[in-house]
């Protein structure tokens, strides 16, 4: 457990040297997860451990998000003046660009006629 | 009564309780959101936050104080992020065989995200810095701040209209795609992930593995796709 908890870290720590010594304009983390990718492609299997210490990470992985969502209340005076757009924007546009990616995918999955419905 | 003010400034000291607070009003997210057979509207982050913000408001503690022991739980969306590789992997003959697919339809989510969240809050008169700030909102938290930053916007409310953006594509996502008839699993985890980030991506890892994996896998591709083209068409719309 504790092997791969590192190597998690690891993977991210990677991830972040790569990203800020390249500047590239993606984050640490994702990085981390491409190199963890590859980890498993070089391994061909996902050793056990892993899978018990990433199912554990990613079975709450909304209450990570909940810290950073408290922090609206440091905002409160910038959707005071400007709630309603933003309210619209990020309803209207979250429902379209649902709608819009999901319709893409399931029009384009259905032209290469693979079964993809799993 | 001086005993339990003692107490009270103790604790307020220590990480413990802002910590127990964030996992205990999550809890109870998560208890409501499962007694209702997991419906999408009663989205575990939003419970936790709303009932969160009134308690740091009602005892008068500032967010900085909150943050310091809640960071302990934020510090874990890197490590968080990194493991989406396993479901990814488990789904990697399905993701290999609709490759192109997968990234056209990845590109087309994020100019949709991106572009009318600017136009709507254009045309709807909010402030210079909020349309901007709004731009990236689609995009996973860290990425939307350095694009936020880069076109002038700000990155601290960038970061609260992501969260804000991935509780309402979660709330609502489910309930579109059903009433589009979009059944496949991949599908809805690729609308899911391009629109709600991680927050997508949790709700579909909860109700699909496959929907799961093609999630993180857009929520990947998203930031990716976004932080390359998002400066790009900004020069363009705005430097002429």
């Amino acid at each position: 457990m504790l092997t791969y908890l590192t190597l998690i870290f690891a993977c991210q720590l990677a991830g972040e040297l790569i990203a800020h010594a390249l500047h590239l304009p993606v984050p640490g983390p994702v990085l981390g997860m491409v190199l963890l990718f590859a980890f498993l492609l070089v391994r061909g299997k996902i050793p056990k451990d892993l899978a018990t210490v990433t199912d554990g990470l990613l079975s709450h992985m909304s209450l990570l998000f909940v810290p950073a969502g408290v922090g609206v209340m440091l905002h409160f005076r910038l959707f005071g003046d400007d709630w309603l757009p933003i309210a619209a924007a990020l309803i209207v546009s979250t429902a379209l660009t649902v709608v819009v990616t999901g319709l893409m995918m399931a029009w384009l999955g259905k032209r290469a006629a693979t079964d993809i419905e799993g | 009564m001086e005993d339990l003010r003692d107490i009270w400034v103790y604790l307020s000291a220590t990480p413990l309780l802002h910590l127990t607070l964030t996992l205990a009003a999550f809890r109870l997210g998560a208890w409501i959101y499962t007694r209702s057979g997991m419906n999408p509207v009663l989205n575990p982050v939003m419970i936790a936050t709303i009932l969160i913000v009134a308690i740091l408001l009602a005892t008068d503690t500032d967010y900085q104080s909150y943050f310091d022991g809640a960071q302990f739980v934020h510090f874990l969306l890197g490590p968080a992020t990194v493991a989406l590789a396993i479901p990814l992997y488990r789904q990697f003959d399905k993701v290999r065989r609709s490759a192109l697919a997968i990234s056209v339809s990845i590109l087309t989510g994020s100019l949709t995200a991106s572009l009318s969240a600017v136009a709507i809050g254009y045309f709807l008169g909010a402030s210079h810095d909020a349309t901007v700030s709004l731009a990236p909102k689609s995009v996973t938290a860290a990425v939307a701040m350095g694009i936020s930053e880069k076109l002038g916007g700000l990155p601290s409310f960038t970061a609260v209209l992501v969260i804000l953006t991935g509780i309402t594509g979660a709330m609502m996502g489910p309930f579109l795609l059903t009433l589009f008839r979009i059944k496949s699993w991949p599908a809805r985890g690729l609308a899911m992930g391009t629109a709600a980030h991680g927050i997508g991506t949790a709700r579909a890892l909860q109700v699909n593995e496959v929907a799961g994996a093609f999630s993180g896998l857009a929520m990947g591709l998203n930031a990716l796709a976004t932080a390359i083209l998002l400066p790009l068409i900004w020069t363009v719309l705005f430097a002429a």
